[in-house]
């Protein structure tokens, strides 16, 4: 039996258009995977047929060896929690973790003493008489944390749950999900649009774009070797440049600028076209010959050691090691 | 700036004032006039009061307004309601919604009395119902109670106001958040408890707009009494109505003033119970 999430050949059309287009992927139990992808890519979709919530057109969706295809949403071992919370506005906090019990047909007494707990765990327990309404993003969400880990599931799906929240918290409520998905060992499935989160928080990160997975690994192998060129462009921190051999990706962080092009490397001849100081590193653009854009992040102390400005020409070049064919 | 913002609310309190609070100031004053046969007399009196609520007939009459009103209530909420979860949970299409929400306005292309009318021979004695029921042979003598009877009278304050109810209702369910549903359903509810745990207790706000209306409309309706009743039933709009017809304006005053207190009261006690503030 495989254990996890599976998704086979699955599809989804809306009348004519097609949202998800056929795609196959297996998220291992006790993995955190996050689908990322710009928006209408498809990731939300796949999140919900995963749920429940939309009825999937073609394929099939197992939960750890389980069809679940046709199975209602409570049914599959699966909660989700949902982007803007969707707590239920005339509930408690309280009522609003213990509601899953309360469906499950568990005793006032019993479900108010777990939803407590529920709350505990998030932190929360000091708000369990309060309305959602009165309190902030931050702490909504932790409620709807709790409220989708209190039905037990096997896997707990996230559409979005750190999008509406500043970056301070946005931070600490990333930490916290990792943490918790460890302490519990679940599943999660976390669908971003923000390549950053994605790295931080997935052992699996499943890029997508017009319905389909452009890439499936771990982040370090997406990082280091996008298969193609629209992942490497998506994740960042990538130079995407055509060659005789066709387009290979470039780590920006690998790449030297220098005002004399080293004859032993590859590399591409420009102008600089910005610099940006970002603190541990400084960012370079070029713009080159060909009209395309290369970017160098180097250093600060090596930027400094030999500084350009705007409007300069300048070279990037990298070890032909560091340069990874994409396919077409 | 600020007397621009004044100049702004003038007209509505010109309107206000001149059709709403001068009209109730005058029937405060009356209702404390003197009055015989013929003509008013301009005084301090409480007799007015004293026959509105010292007299058996108008407690009966006022109990049967408030009966009518609370069956009136209960079925409109008993019809209304599902109208409303129909057009806002199951009519997949805003344009759909939007025609078929036209659809339940046409009967108010027509006005309430010829509504009511219509309901004449369709039950009266040698009416379409009781005629179809004795063809069928169901019944072999006519049922008297279709027609000029509570139940006439109840039949033709829902059809007239059922709307009523729909609008505000439907108004606060297109309101609900989708994604709460969803949740609930992932949540393990089923169809049933997503209605009892989700939606009613969200359409609320709604349901009490609509009794608002229902409220104020029913108790103090007087033609569908008098047209639907046939003169047999009583109701406080009627009797004010009757009162004024006898020319005794200062007791159809009191009486006004006594049920215009009276629906306040339910109103604010309803009010206090649910809030509207979030649907205005």
């Amino acid at each position: 039996m495989v254990q996890g999430v599976e998704l086979v050949a699955v599809s989804k059309r809306y009348g004519g258009a097609t949202a998800v287009d056929d795609i196959t992927l297996h998220i291992p139990r006790g993995v955190y995977c996050c689908l990322l992808g710009p928006s209408g890519c498809g990731k939300t979709t796949t999140l919900r047929m995963i749920a429940g919530h939309e009825a999937v057109s073609d394929g099939d969706v197992l939960v750890d060896g389980r069809n679940v295809t046709n199975t209602p949403p409570a049914g599959r071992g699966t909660a989700m929690m949902f982007q803007s919370y969707a707590l239920f506005p005339h509930l408690s906090c309280l009522d609003n973790v213990a509601f899953g019990l309360k469906m499950r047909g568990i005793g006032r007494a019993e479900r108010h003493e777990r939803a407590r707990r529920g709350l505990e765990m998030v932190q929360m327990q000091a708000y369990a008489d309060r309305m959602p309404a009165q309190l902030s993003g931050g702490q909504q969400q932790r409620v709807a944390l709790a409220r989708a880990l209190l039905t037990e599931p096997r896997v707990l799906l996230l559409d979005e749950p750190l999008s509406a929240l500043d970056p301070f918290l946005r931070g600490r409520m990333r930490a916290e999900l990792k943490r918790l998905q460890r302490d519990l060992g679940l599943t999660f499935v976390h669908v971003t649009h923000s390549q950053e989160e994605a790295m931080a928080l997935a052992d699996l990160v499943v890029v997508m774009d017009g319905g389909r997975i452009q890439q499936a690994a771990a982040p370090r192998e997406v990082f280091d070797r996008p298969a193609v060129a629209f992942v490497a462009r998506f994740i960042g921190g990538h130079n995407v440049l055509g060659g005789p051999g066709g387009q290979v990706a470039v780590r920006a962080d690998r790449c030297r600028l220098s005002t004399v092009p080293d004859a032993a490397c590859p590399g591409v001849r420009g102008t600089v076209s910005l610099v940006e100081y970002q603190g541990a590193s400084v960012r370079v653009a070029l713009t080159t010959e060909h009209g395309e854009d290369a970017v160098a992040i180097l250093p600060d102390a090596v930027f400094f050691a030999d500084p350009v400005g705007v409007g300069q020409p300048a070279w990037i070049g990298w070890s032909a090691a560091d340069a990874h064919a994409l396919s077409a | 700036m600020r007397s621009a913002s004044y100049l702004l609310a003038a007209p509505l309190w010109l309107v206000l004032g001149g059709f709403l609070l001068v009209p109730m100031a005058a029937i405060l004053v009356v209702s404390f006039f003197d009055y015989d046969s013929v003509r008013l007399i301009p005084d301090v009196v409480l007799t007015n009061y004293a026959d509105v609520l010292l007299s058996q007939v108008t407690w009966q009459t006022y109990l049967n307004t408030l009966k009518y009103t609370a069956m009136v209530w209960v079925l409109t909420v008993a019809v209304g309601v599902p109208v409303a979860l129909f057009l806002a949970f199951c009519v997949q299409s805003a344009a759909l919604q939007s025609v078929l929400f036209l659809v339940c306005t046409v009967p108010f292309l027509t006005s309430n009395v010829i509504r009511m009318i219509s309901w004449v021979p369709f039950l009266g004695r040698e009416g379409l119902f009781n005629g179809a029921l004795m063809g069928v042979g169901l019944i072999d003598r006519p049922l008297d109670v279709l027609l000029f009877s509570d139940f006439a009278v109840v039949l033709a304050f829902v059809h007239l106001y059922a709307l009523f109810m729909v609008v505000p209702v439907f108004n606060t369910m297109v309101r609900i958040d989708r994604r709460l549903i969803e949740a609930a359903v992932d949540a393990g509810a089923g169809p049933w408890a997503v209605l009892r745990e989700v939606i009613l207790p969200l359409s609320k706000p709604g349901i009490a707009i609509g009794s608002v209306f229902i409220i104020t409309l029913v108790m103090g309706d007087f033609t569908t009494v008098r047209l639907m009743g046939g003169g047999q039933r009583a109701s406080v709009g009627l009797m004010i109505s009757n009162q004024i017809a006898l020319l005794q304006y200062p007791a159809a005053c009191a009486n006004a003033v006594v049920l215009l207190l009276l629906v306040l009261l339910m109103i604010t006690a309803l009010l206090r119970v649910v809030d509207i503030r979030r649907e205005l």
